[in-house]
Protein backbone atom coordinates (compact mmCIF):
# COMPACT_ATOMS: atom_id res chain seq x y z
CA UNK A 1 0.00 0.00 0.00
CA UNK A 2 1.79 3.10 -1.16
CA UNK A 3 -0.53 6.14 -1.43
CA UNK A 4 -3.16 4.94 1.03
CA UNK A 5 -1.14 3.86 4.05
CA UNK A 6 -2.97 3.30 7.33
CA UNK A 7 -2.48 6.86 8.60
CA UNK A 8 -3.76 8.40 5.37
CA UNK A 9 -6.86 6.21 5.49
CA UNK A 10 -7.49 7.30 9.09
CA UNK A 11 -7.06 10.95 8.17
CA UNK A 12 -9.39 10.76 5.17
CA UNK A 13 -11.97 8.99 7.31
CA UNK A 14 -11.70 11.70 9.97
CA UNK A 15 -12.05 14.51 7.43
CA UNK A 16 -15.10 12.80 5.94
CA UNK A 17 -16.52 12.12 9.42
CA UNK A 18 -16.82 8.41 8.62
CA UNK A 19 -16.12 5.81 11.27
CA UNK A 20 -13.66 3.15 10.09
CA UNK A 21 -12.72 0.26 12.43
CA UNK A 22 -9.05 -0.74 12.69
CA UNK A 23 -9.97 -4.14 11.22
CA UNK A 24 -11.36 -2.41 8.10
CA UNK A 25 -8.50 -0.05 7.40
CA UNK A 26 -6.48 -2.27 5.08
CA UNK A 27 -9.53 -3.26 3.05
CA UNK A 28 -10.74 0.36 2.75
CA UNK A 29 -7.23 1.45 1.78
CA UNK A 30 -7.11 -1.12 -1.02
CA UNK A 31 -10.47 0.04 -2.39
CA UNK A 32 -9.39 3.69 -2.31
CA UNK A 33 -6.16 2.77 -4.09
CA UNK A 34 -8.23 1.15 -6.80
CA UNK A 35 -10.33 4.27 -7.24
CA UNK A 36 -7.29 6.54 -7.26
CA UNK A 37 -5.54 4.30 -9.76
CA UNK A 38 -8.56 4.43 -12.03
CA UNK A 39 -8.77 8.24 -11.90
CA UNK A 40 -4.99 8.49 -12.31
CA UNK A 41 -5.40 7.28 -15.89
CA UNK A 42 -6.48 10.86 -16.68
CA UNK A 43 -2.93 12.04 -16.09
CA UNK A 44 -1.88 10.16 -19.22
CA UNK A 45 -3.58 12.89 -21.28
CA UNK A 46 -1.28 15.72 -22.28
CA UNK A 47 -2.76 18.96 -20.86
CA UNK A 48 0.14 21.29 -21.61
CA UNK A 49 -1.15 24.77 -22.54
CA UNK A 50 -4.75 23.84 -21.71
CA UNK A 51 -6.64 26.19 -19.35
CA UNK A 52 -8.33 24.40 -16.43
CA UNK A 53 -12.05 23.96 -17.13
CA UNK A 54 -14.39 25.16 -14.37
CA UNK A 55 -17.53 24.25 -16.24
CA UNK A 56 -18.51 22.41 -19.41
CA UNK A 57 -21.32 24.90 -20.10
CA UNK A 58 -20.29 27.95 -22.05
CA UNK A 59 -23.14 30.07 -20.67
CA UNK A 60 -23.07 32.95 -18.18
CA UNK A 61 -23.68 32.34 -14.48
CA UNK A 62 -27.39 32.93 -13.88
CA UNK A 63 -28.16 35.67 -11.33
CA UNK A 64 -31.22 36.39 -9.15
CA UNK A 65 -32.79 39.73 -8.28
CA UNK A 66 -32.26 40.65 -4.63
CA UNK A 67 -35.78 39.95 -3.36
CA UNK A 68 -37.01 38.03 -0.34
CA UNK A 69 -39.28 35.27 -1.61
CA UNK A 70 -38.32 32.28 0.52
CA UNK A 71 -37.97 31.28 4.18
CA UNK A 72 -40.65 31.39 6.86
CA UNK A 73 -40.88 27.61 6.78
CA UNK A 74 -39.41 26.71 10.14
CA UNK A 75 -41.57 23.54 10.42
CA UNK A 76 -40.31 22.19 7.11
CA UNK A 77 -36.72 23.10 7.93
CA UNK A 78 -36.87 21.27 11.26
CA UNK A 79 -38.93 18.33 10.02
CA UNK A 80 -36.03 15.89 9.66
CA UNK A 81 -34.14 17.10 12.70
CA UNK A 82 -33.66 14.33 15.29
CA UNK A 83 -34.20 16.92 18.01
CA UNK A 84 -35.44 20.50 18.07
CA UNK A 85 -36.66 22.99 20.62
CA UNK A 86 -38.31 26.40 20.28
CA UNK A 87 -37.33 26.64 16.66
CA UNK A 88 -33.68 25.60 17.20
CA UNK A 89 -31.96 22.44 16.00
CA UNK A 90 -30.66 20.67 19.11
CA UNK A 91 -27.37 18.76 18.73
CA UNK A 92 -24.76 17.23 21.01
CA UNK A 93 -22.70 19.92 22.62
CA UNK A 94 -19.97 21.26 20.34
CA UNK A 95 -17.83 23.83 22.03
CA UNK A 96 -14.13 24.50 22.29
CA UNK B 1 6.49 54.65 15.36
CA UNK B 2 5.20 51.15 15.80
CA UNK B 3 5.42 49.57 19.22
CA UNK B 4 8.66 47.76 20.02
CA UNK B 5 8.61 45.10 22.73
CA UNK B 6 11.77 44.86 24.82
CA UNK B 7 12.54 41.20 25.48
CA UNK B 8 15.36 39.61 27.46
CA UNK B 9 17.31 38.87 24.29
CA UNK B 10 16.57 42.06 22.33
CA UNK B 11 13.87 44.18 20.74
CA UNK B 12 10.90 42.56 19.01
CA UNK B 13 8.27 43.79 16.59
CA UNK B 14 4.88 42.37 15.62
CA UNK B 15 3.76 41.49 12.12
CA UNK B 16 -0.01 41.48 11.78
CA UNK B 17 -2.48 40.88 8.97
CA UNK B 18 -6.25 40.85 9.31
CA UNK B 19 -9.03 38.83 7.73
CA UNK B 20 -12.20 40.85 8.13
CA UNK B 21 -15.56 39.23 7.46
CA UNK B 22 -18.05 41.92 6.50
CA UNK B 23 -21.67 40.97 5.98
CA UNK B 24 -22.85 42.63 2.76
CA UNK B 25 -26.07 44.64 2.95
CA UNK B 26 -28.62 42.73 0.86
CA UNK B 27 -32.31 41.90 1.27
CA UNK B 28 -31.88 38.22 0.56
CA UNK B 29 -29.07 35.69 0.93
CA UNK B 30 -26.09 35.01 -1.33
CA UNK B 31 -27.66 31.96 -2.95
CA UNK B 32 -31.30 31.91 -1.78
CA UNK B 33 -34.36 34.17 -1.43
CA UNK B 34 -34.54 33.98 2.39
CA UNK B 35 -34.34 37.24 4.33
CA UNK B 36 -31.15 38.49 6.03
CA UNK B 37 -32.49 40.83 8.76
CA UNK B 38 -30.79 40.53 12.18
CA UNK B 39 -32.69 39.28 15.22
CA UNK B 40 -35.53 37.21 13.71
CA UNK B 41 -36.96 34.15 15.52
CA UNK B 42 -34.71 31.08 15.05
CA UNK B 43 -34.77 29.32 11.68
CA UNK B 44 -37.54 31.54 10.28
CA UNK B 45 -35.20 33.00 7.65
CA UNK B 46 -34.07 29.68 6.23
CA UNK B 47 -34.93 28.27 2.83
CA UNK B 48 -34.44 24.66 1.83
CA UNK B 49 -31.28 25.81 0.01
CA UNK B 50 -29.84 27.25 3.24
CA UNK B 51 -30.81 24.08 5.12
CA UNK B 52 -28.91 22.11 2.43
CA UNK B 53 -31.77 19.79 1.61
CA UNK B 54 -30.77 17.30 -1.10
CA UNK B 55 -31.28 18.52 -4.65
CA UNK B 56 -31.46 22.21 -3.80
CA UNK B 57 -29.40 24.44 -6.09
CA UNK B 58 -27.79 27.79 -5.27
CA UNK B 59 -28.55 30.82 -7.50
CA UNK B 60 -26.26 33.82 -7.11
CA UNK B 61 -27.74 37.13 -5.84
CA UNK B 62 -26.81 39.98 -8.23
CA UNK B 63 -26.86 42.47 -5.34
CA UNK B 64 -24.15 40.49 -3.52
CA UNK B 65 -21.97 40.72 -6.61
CA UNK B 66 -22.61 44.47 -6.89
CA UNK B 67 -21.77 45.04 -3.21
CA UNK B 68 -18.50 43.12 -3.55
CA UNK B 69 -17.48 45.10 -6.64
CA UNK B 70 -18.49 48.36 -4.96
CA UNK B 71 -16.41 47.51 -1.90
CA UNK B 72 -13.46 46.49 -4.07
CA UNK B 73 -13.58 49.85 -5.86
CA UNK B 74 -13.82 51.65 -2.50
CA UNK B 75 -10.68 49.80 -1.37
CA UNK B 76 -8.84 50.97 -4.51
CA UNK B 77 -8.55 47.36 -5.56
CA UNK B 78 -8.41 45.50 -8.84
CA UNK B 79 -11.77 43.99 -9.88
CA UNK B 80 -11.40 40.53 -11.38
CA UNK B 81 -13.84 40.14 -14.26
CA UNK B 82 -13.57 36.36 -13.93
CA UNK B 83 -14.11 34.69 -10.57
CA UNK B 84 -14.96 31.17 -9.45
CA UNK B 85 -16.94 29.79 -6.51
CA UNK B 86 -15.35 26.81 -4.80
CA UNK B 87 -16.31 24.48 -2.00
CA UNK B 88 -14.39 24.70 1.26
CA UNK B 89 -15.02 21.42 3.02
CA UNK B 90 -15.39 21.02 6.77
CA UNK B 91 -17.97 19.72 9.20
CA UNK B 92 -19.68 21.78 11.86
CA UNK B 93 -23.31 21.70 13.04
CA UNK B 94 -24.00 25.27 11.91
CA UNK B 95 -22.80 24.47 8.37
CA UNK B 96 -25.49 22.12 7.03
CA UNK B 97 -23.94 21.64 3.56
CA UNK B 98 -20.74 20.19 5.00
CA UNK B 99 -18.92 22.79 2.92
CA UNK B 100 -18.90 26.56 2.63
CA UNK B 101 -19.29 28.04 -0.84
CA UNK B 102 -16.39 30.50 -1.07
CA UNK B 103 -13.88 31.79 -3.58
CA UNK B 104 -10.31 30.57 -3.47
CA UNK B 105 -8.02 30.69 -6.50
CA UNK B 106 -10.11 33.28 -8.37
CA UNK B 107 -11.56 35.88 -5.99
CA UNK B 108 -13.80 38.67 -7.31
CA UNK B 109 -11.46 41.39 -6.02
CA UNK B 110 -7.66 41.42 -6.12
CA UNK B 111 -4.92 43.66 -4.75
CA UNK B 112 -5.48 47.19 -3.50
CA UNK B 113 -4.46 49.67 -0.83
CA UNK B 114 -6.03 51.96 1.77
CA UNK B 115 -4.67 54.72 3.99
CA UNK B 116 -5.00 54.57 7.76
CA UNK B 117 -4.77 57.56 10.11
CA UNK B 118 -2.66 57.03 13.22
CA UNK B 119 -3.28 58.98 16.44
CA UNK B 120 0.04 60.84 16.06
CA UNK B 121 -1.18 62.32 12.77
CA UNK B 122 0.87 59.92 10.62
CA UNK B 123 -0.77 58.36 7.56
CA UNK B 124 0.19 54.79 6.66
CA UNK B 125 -0.64 52.75 3.58
CA UNK B 126 -1.92 49.21 4.15
CA UNK B 127 -2.11 46.67 1.33
CA UNK B 128 -5.30 44.75 0.59
CA UNK B 129 -4.53 41.24 -0.65
CA UNK B 130 -8.00 40.33 -1.85
CA UNK B 131 -11.73 40.36 -1.22
CA UNK B 132 -13.81 37.29 -1.90
CA UNK B 133 -17.47 36.37 -1.59
CA UNK B 134 -18.56 33.50 0.64
CA UNK B 135 -21.51 32.16 2.62
CA UNK B 136 -21.86 32.91 6.29
CA UNK B 137 -22.43 29.97 8.66
CA UNK B 138 -25.33 29.63 11.10
CA UNK B 139 -25.06 30.34 14.78
CA UNK B 140 -24.58 27.83 17.62
CA UNK B 141 -25.61 28.63 21.17
CA UNK B 142 -23.75 26.63 23.78
CA UNK B 143 -24.91 28.06 27.10
CA UNK B 144 -28.57 27.03 27.16
CA UNK B 145 -28.14 23.37 28.08
CA UNK B 146 -25.44 21.32 29.88
CA UNK B 147 -24.96 18.72 27.14
CA UNK B 148 -26.62 20.22 24.05
CA UNK B 149 -25.92 23.02 21.58
CA UNK B 150 -28.74 24.94 19.88
CA UNK B 151 -28.38 25.77 16.19
CA UNK B 152 -30.07 28.65 14.36
CA UNK B 153 -29.49 28.78 10.60
CA UNK B 154 -30.92 32.28 10.03
CA UNK B 155 -27.42 33.62 9.33
CA UNK B 156 -26.53 30.61 7.23
CA UNK B 157 -26.00 31.66 3.62
CA UNK B 158 -25.82 35.42 4.25
CA UNK B 159 -23.35 37.20 1.98
CA UNK B 160 -19.92 37.67 3.51
CA UNK B 161 -17.12 39.68 1.96
CA UNK B 162 -13.83 38.40 3.37
CA UNK B 163 -11.31 41.22 3.15
CA UNK B 164 -7.73 40.09 3.62
CA UNK B 165 -4.96 42.59 4.37
CA UNK B 166 -1.26 42.26 3.71
CA UNK B 167 0.86 41.69 6.86
CA UNK B 168 1.54 45.45 6.96
CA UNK B 169 0.32 46.21 10.48
CA UNK B 170 2.84 46.46 13.33
CA UNK B 171 0.90 46.97 16.56
CA UNK B 172 -2.51 47.22 18.19
CA UNK B 173 -2.86 50.93 17.45
CA UNK B 174 -2.38 50.33 13.73
CA UNK B 175 -4.87 47.47 13.86
CA UNK B 176 -7.40 49.77 15.55
CA UNK B 177 -6.82 52.46 12.92
CA UNK B 178 -7.18 49.91 10.10
CA UNK B 179 -10.46 48.50 11.44
CA UNK B 180 -11.81 52.01 12.03
CA UNK B 181 -10.96 53.13 8.51
CA UNK B 182 -12.24 49.93 6.91
CA UNK B 183 -15.54 50.22 8.78
CA UNK B 184 -15.83 53.88 7.76
CA UNK B 185 -15.28 53.03 4.09
CA UNK B 186 -17.84 50.18 4.20
CA UNK B 187 -20.41 52.48 5.80
CA UNK B 188 -19.76 55.27 3.31
CA UNK B 189 -20.21 52.77 0.47
CA UNK B 190 -23.37 51.35 2.06
CA UNK B 191 -22.07 47.81 1.57
CA UNK B 192 -21.89 46.72 5.25
CA UNK B 193 -23.32 48.30 8.40
CA UNK B 194 -20.07 47.58 10.29
CA UNK B 195 -21.78 46.66 13.57
CA UNK B 196 -19.16 44.54 15.31
CA UNK B 197 -21.41 43.85 18.31
CA UNK B 198 -24.10 42.34 16.06
CA UNK B 199 -21.40 40.33 14.29
CA UNK B 200 -21.91 41.96 10.89
CA UNK B 201 -18.20 42.78 10.89
CA UNK B 202 -15.78 40.26 12.46
CA UNK B 203 -12.02 40.01 12.42
CA UNK B 204 -9.50 37.16 12.54
CA UNK B 205 -6.01 38.31 13.48
CA UNK B 206 -2.88 36.71 11.99
CA UNK B 207 0.11 37.59 14.11
CA UNK B 208 3.78 36.67 14.34
CA UNK B 209 6.80 38.31 15.99
CA UNK B 210 10.38 38.86 14.88
CA UNK B 211 13.50 40.65 16.07
CA UNK B 212 13.70 44.26 14.95
CA UNK B 213 15.77 44.37 11.76
CA UNK B 214 14.86 40.83 10.74
CA UNK B 215 13.26 40.66 7.27
CA UNK B 216 11.86 37.12 7.35
CA UNK B 217 8.45 36.53 8.89
CA UNK B 218 8.13 34.35 11.98
CA UNK B 219 5.59 31.55 12.35
CA UNK B 220 2.14 33.04 12.76
CA UNK B 221 -0.97 32.16 14.72
CA UNK B 222 -4.51 32.96 13.70
CA UNK B 223 -6.71 34.32 16.48
CA UNK B 224 -10.47 33.95 16.16
CA UNK B 225 -13.41 35.30 18.16
CA UNK B 226 -12.19 38.90 18.12
CA UNK B 227 -15.42 40.88 18.21
CA UNK B 228 -14.39 44.46 18.78
CA UNK B 229 -11.47 46.79 18.14
CA UNK B 230 -10.62 46.69 21.84
CA UNK B 231 -10.65 42.88 21.84
CA UNK B 232 -8.35 42.86 18.80
CA UNK B 233 -5.88 45.10 20.61
CA UNK B 234 -6.02 43.09 23.84
CA UNK B 235 -5.57 39.83 21.92
CA UNK B 236 -2.55 41.26 20.09
CA UNK B 237 -0.97 42.44 23.34
CA UNK B 238 -1.36 39.03 24.91
CA UNK B 239 -0.43 36.92 21.87
CA UNK B 240 2.71 38.88 20.95
CA UNK B 241 4.09 38.50 24.46
CA UNK B 242 3.18 34.81 24.56
CA UNK B 243 5.11 34.20 21.33
CA UNK B 244 8.13 36.22 22.45
CA UNK B 245 8.28 34.36 25.74
CA UNK B 246 8.18 31.02 23.88
CA UNK B 247 10.95 32.06 21.50
CA UNK B 248 13.16 33.58 24.19
CA UNK B 249 12.87 30.36 26.22
CA UNK B 250 14.31 28.52 23.23
CA UNK B 251 10.98 27.13 22.07
CA UNK B 252 9.11 27.64 18.81
CA UNK B 253 5.69 28.92 17.81
CA UNK B 254 3.30 26.34 16.35
CA UNK B 255 1.28 27.55 13.39
CA UNK B 256 -2.24 27.10 14.73
CA UNK B 257 -5.65 28.62 15.24
CA UNK B 258 -6.21 30.14 18.65
CA UNK B 259 -9.33 31.45 20.31
CA UNK B 260 -9.47 34.79 22.13
CA UNK B 261 -11.06 34.39 25.56
CA UNK B 262 -12.26 37.86 26.59
CA UNK B 263 -13.18 36.70 30.11
CA UNK B 264 -9.63 35.50 30.95
CA UNK B 265 -7.83 37.89 28.56
CA UNK B 266 -5.85 35.04 27.02
CA UNK B 267 -5.67 33.18 23.70
CA UNK B 268 -6.14 29.42 23.79
CA UNK B 269 -5.21 26.73 21.32
CA UNK B 270 -8.16 25.17 19.43
CA UNK B 271 -6.78 21.63 19.38
CA UNK B 272 -9.84 20.20 17.66
CA UNK B 273 -8.96 22.30 14.64
CA UNK B 274 -5.81 20.29 13.87
CA UNK B 275 -7.18 19.37 10.45
CA UNK B 276 -8.81 22.74 10.02
CA UNK B 277 -6.61 23.85 7.16
CA UNK B 278 -7.23 20.73 5.09
CA UNK B 279 -10.24 22.17 3.30
CA UNK B 280 -9.95 20.28 -0.01
CA UNK B 281 -11.20 23.19 -2.11
CA UNK B 282 -12.60 22.43 -5.55
CA UNK B 283 -14.79 24.43 -7.98
CA UNK B 284 -18.46 24.13 -7.01
CA UNK B 285 -20.14 22.14 -9.80
CA UNK B 286 -23.49 23.76 -8.89
CA UNK B 287 -22.26 27.22 -9.92
CA UNK B 288 -20.85 28.56 -13.17
CA UNK B 289 -17.85 30.88 -13.12
CA UNK B 290 -18.87 34.52 -12.70
CA UNK B 291 -17.93 36.70 -15.65
CA UNK B 292 -18.41 40.47 -15.46
CA UNK B 293 -18.22 43.13 -18.18
CA UNK B 294 -15.86 46.08 -17.70
CA UNK B 295 -18.85 48.36 -18.47
CA UNK B 296 -20.71 46.91 -15.49
CA UNK B 297 -17.78 47.75 -13.19
CA UNK B 298 -17.49 51.26 -14.68
CA UNK B 299 -21.21 51.90 -14.07
CA UNK B 300 -20.82 50.96 -10.40
CA UNK B 301 -17.75 53.18 -10.16
CA UNK B 302 -19.85 56.16 -11.28
CA UNK B 303 -22.22 55.67 -8.33
CA UNK B 304 -19.51 55.65 -5.64
CA UNK B 305 -19.91 58.40 -3.05
CA UNK B 306 -17.06 60.68 -2.05
CA UNK B 307 -14.96 58.43 0.19
CA UNK B 308 -13.61 59.36 3.65
CA UNK B 309 -10.08 60.32 2.56
CA UNK B 310 -11.27 62.43 -0.39
CA UNK B 311 -13.77 64.17 1.88
CA UNK B 312 -11.12 64.82 4.50
CA UNK B 313 -8.82 66.47 2.00
CA UNK B 314 -11.67 68.54 0.54
CA UNK B 315 -12.67 69.74 4.03
CA UNK B 316 -9.06 70.79 4.66
CA UNK B 317 -8.62 72.47 1.27
CA UNK B 318 -11.95 74.18 0.67
CA UNK B 319 -13.02 74.95 4.26
CA UNK B 320 -9.54 75.57 5.62
CA UNK B 321 -10.00 73.08 8.47
CA UNK B 322 -7.13 71.40 10.30
CA UNK B 323 -6.50 67.66 9.83
CA UNK B 324 -7.90 66.82 13.25
CA UNK B 325 -11.18 68.74 12.86
CA UNK B 326 -11.60 67.34 9.35
CA UNK B 327 -11.08 63.77 10.55
CA UNK B 328 -13.64 64.22 13.35
CA UNK B 329 -16.21 65.57 10.89
CA UNK B 330 -15.80 62.87 8.24
CA UNK B 331 -15.97 59.92 10.63
CA UNK B 332 -19.49 59.28 9.36
CA UNK B 333 -21.29 60.43 6.24
CA UNK B 334 -24.21 61.84 8.23
CA UNK B 335 -21.85 63.85 10.42
CA UNK B 336 -20.08 65.26 7.37
CA UNK B 337 -23.39 66.11 5.68
CA UNK B 338 -24.59 67.82 8.87
CA UNK B 339 -21.47 69.95 8.99
CA UNK B 340 -21.74 70.93 5.34
CA UNK B 341 -25.30 72.19 5.87
CA UNK B 342 -24.18 74.24 8.89
CA UNK B 343 -21.18 75.64 7.03
CA UNK B 344 -23.12 76.42 3.85
CA UNK B 345 -22.09 79.97 2.81
CA UNK B 346 -20.99 80.71 6.36
CA UNK B 347 -17.76 80.93 8.34
CA UNK B 348 -16.64 77.28 8.05
CA UNK B 349 -14.22 77.35 10.98
CA UNK B 350 -16.91 78.82 13.22
CA UNK B 351 -19.33 76.17 11.95
CA UNK B 352 -16.78 73.38 12.63
CA UNK B 353 -16.22 74.76 16.11
CA UNK B 354 -19.94 74.72 16.94
CA UNK B 355 -20.50 71.26 15.49
CA UNK B 356 -17.46 69.67 17.15
CA UNK B 357 -17.16 71.45 20.49
CA UNK B 358 -20.75 72.31 21.30
CA UNK B 359 -23.00 69.86 19.48
CA UNK B 360 -20.87 66.68 19.43
CA UNK B 361 -19.80 67.50 22.99
CA UNK B 362 -23.33 67.43 24.37
CA UNK B 363 -24.46 64.56 22.10
CA UNK B 364 -21.58 62.40 23.33
CA UNK B 365 -22.47 63.23 26.90
CA UNK B 366 -26.07 62.13 26.27
CA UNK B 367 -24.99 59.04 24.32
CA UNK B 368 -26.69 60.26 21.15
CA UNK B 369 -25.59 60.15 17.52
CA UNK B 370 -25.82 63.10 15.18
CA UNK B 371 -28.93 61.57 13.57
CA UNK B 372 -30.65 61.89 16.96
CA UNK B 373 -29.68 65.53 17.46
CA UNK B 374 -32.61 67.68 18.63
CA UNK B 375 -31.03 70.58 16.73
CA UNK B 376 -31.37 70.34 12.96
CA UNK B 377 -28.39 71.24 10.79
CA UNK B 378 -30.42 74.11 9.25
CA UNK B 379 -31.07 75.61 12.69
CA UNK B 380 -27.47 75.29 13.84
CA UNK B 381 -26.49 76.94 10.57
CA UNK B 382 -28.84 79.84 11.36
CA UNK B 383 -27.26 80.18 14.80
CA UNK B 384 -23.79 80.37 13.27
CA UNK B 385 -25.15 82.98 10.85
CA UNK B 386 -26.52 85.06 13.76
CA UNK B 387 -23.08 85.07 15.39
CA UNK B 388 -21.31 85.80 12.13
CA UNK B 389 -23.41 88.88 11.30
CA UNK B 390 -23.17 90.13 14.90
CA UNK B 391 -26.89 89.74 15.62
CA UNK B 392 -25.95 87.95 18.84
CA UNK B 393 -22.72 87.58 20.76
CA UNK B 394 -20.93 84.27 21.21
CA UNK B 395 -21.91 84.22 24.86
CA UNK B 396 -25.63 84.73 24.18
CA UNK B 397 -25.31 82.12 21.43
CA UNK B 398 -24.45 79.51 24.07
CA UNK B 399 -27.71 80.24 25.89
CA UNK B 400 -29.66 80.11 22.63
CA UNK B 401 -27.91 76.81 21.79
CA UNK B 402 -28.94 75.33 25.15
CA UNK B 403 -32.53 76.32 24.51
CA UNK B 404 -32.43 74.92 20.97
CA UNK B 405 -31.14 71.64 22.36
CA UNK B 406 -34.05 71.54 24.81
CA UNK B 407 -36.85 72.52 22.47
CA UNK B 408 -35.54 72.07 18.93
CA UNK B 409 -36.69 75.64 18.22
CA UNK B 410 -35.49 77.99 15.48
CA UNK B 411 -32.71 80.26 16.86
CA UNK B 412 -34.07 83.32 15.03
CA UNK B 413 -37.38 82.90 16.86
CA UNK B 414 -35.67 82.43 20.22
CA UNK B 415 -33.59 85.57 19.71
CA UNK B 416 -36.66 87.52 18.57
CA UNK B 417 -39.00 86.37 21.34
CA UNK B 418 -36.50 86.79 24.15
CA UNK B 419 -35.12 90.05 22.83
CA UNK B 420 -31.56 88.75 22.75
CA UNK B 421 -30.38 90.82 19.82
CA UNK B 422 -26.99 92.29 20.37
CA UNK B 423 -27.02 95.99 21.18
CA UNK B 424 -24.91 97.72 18.52
CA UNK B 425 -26.45 101.15 18.95
CA UNK B 426 -23.63 103.47 20.07
CA UNK B 427 -25.97 105.73 22.05
CA UNK B 428 -27.47 102.85 24.01
CA UNK B 429 -24.08 101.41 24.89
CA UNK B 430 -22.73 104.84 25.87
CA UNK B 431 -25.71 105.33 28.19
CA UNK B 432 -24.87 102.08 29.99
CA UNK B 433 -21.17 103.01 30.19
CA UNK B 434 -22.03 106.39 31.66
CA UNK B 435 -24.14 104.71 34.33
CA UNK B 436 -21.39 102.22 35.20
CA UNK B 437 -18.83 105.03 35.44
CA UNK B 438 -21.14 107.09 37.65
CA UNK B 439 -21.74 104.13 39.97
CA UNK B 440 -18.04 103.32 40.30
CA UNK B 441 -16.24 106.63 40.67
CA UNK B 442 -13.65 105.16 43.07
CA UNK B 443 -12.63 102.51 40.54
CA UNK B 444 -12.40 105.12 37.79
CA UNK B 445 -9.88 107.04 39.92
CA UNK B 446 -7.80 103.93 40.53
CA UNK B 447 -7.90 103.07 36.84
CA UNK B 448 -6.76 106.51 35.81
CA UNK B 449 -3.91 106.36 38.32
CA UNK B 450 -2.52 103.30 36.59
CA UNK B 451 -4.46 100.21 37.69
CA UNK B 452 -4.93 98.93 34.12
CA UNK B 453 -6.32 95.62 35.22
CA UNK B 454 -9.56 97.30 36.22
CA UNK B 455 -10.49 97.66 32.57
CA UNK B 456 -11.83 94.09 32.64
CA UNK B 457 -14.00 95.00 35.60
CA UNK B 458 -15.66 97.81 33.64
CA UNK B 459 -16.26 95.55 30.63
CA UNK B 460 -17.86 93.00 32.94
CA UNK B 461 -20.11 95.59 34.55
CA UNK B 462 -21.29 96.94 31.20
CA UNK B 463 -22.00 93.46 29.86
CA UNK B 464 -23.89 92.60 33.04
CA UNK B 465 -25.91 95.79 32.87
CA UNK B 466 -26.82 95.02 29.24
CA UNK B 467 -27.75 91.42 30.15
CA UNK B 468 -24.96 90.20 27.89
CA UNK B 469 -26.43 91.84 24.83
CA UNK B 470 -23.97 94.66 24.25
CA UNK B 471 -21.54 94.04 21.41
CA UNK B 472 -18.29 93.29 23.28
CA UNK B 473 -16.06 94.91 20.68
CA UNK B 474 -18.02 98.16 20.78
CA UNK B 475 -18.02 98.09 24.57
CA UNK B 476 -14.22 97.81 24.50
CA UNK B 477 -13.77 100.70 22.11
CA UNK B 478 -16.27 103.05 23.75
CA UNK B 479 -15.00 102.29 27.25
CA UNK B 480 -11.44 103.09 26.24
CA UNK B 481 -12.56 106.46 24.92
CA UNK B 482 -14.66 107.33 27.97
CA UNK B 483 -11.98 106.32 30.47
CA UNK B 484 -9.12 108.12 28.79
Amino acid sequence: MSVMDQNTVRKVARLAQIEVQDSEIDAVGKKLEGIIGFVEQLSEVNTDNVEPLSSVNDIPCPLREDVTNDGGIVDKVLKNAPDSQEGFFVVSKVVE
Amino acid sequence: MAEIIRGNTGDWEMVIGLEVHAQAITESKLFSGAATAFGAAPNTQVSLVDAAMPGMLPVLNMKSVEQAVRTGLGLNSKINLYSVFERKNYFYPDLPQGYQISQYLHPIVGEGEIEIDLPNGEVKKVGITRLHLEQDAGKSIHDQHPTKSYVDLNRSGNTLMEIVSEPDLRDGIEVGAYLTKLRMILRYLGTCDGNMDEGSMRADVNISVRKVGETEYGTRCEIKNVNSIKAAQAAIDYESRRQIELLEDGGSVDQETRLWDPAQNVTRSMRSKEDAHDYRYFPDPDLLPLELEQGYVDDIKKTLPELPDEKKHRFMDSYGLGAYDASVLISSRSRADYFETVANDRDAKLAANWVINELLGILNKDGKTIEESPITSENLGKLVGLIEDNTISGRIAKDVFAEMYESGADPEKIVEEKGLKQVTDTGAIEAIIDKVIADNQDKVEQYKSGKDKLFGFFVGQVMKESQGKANPQMVNELLKKKLS
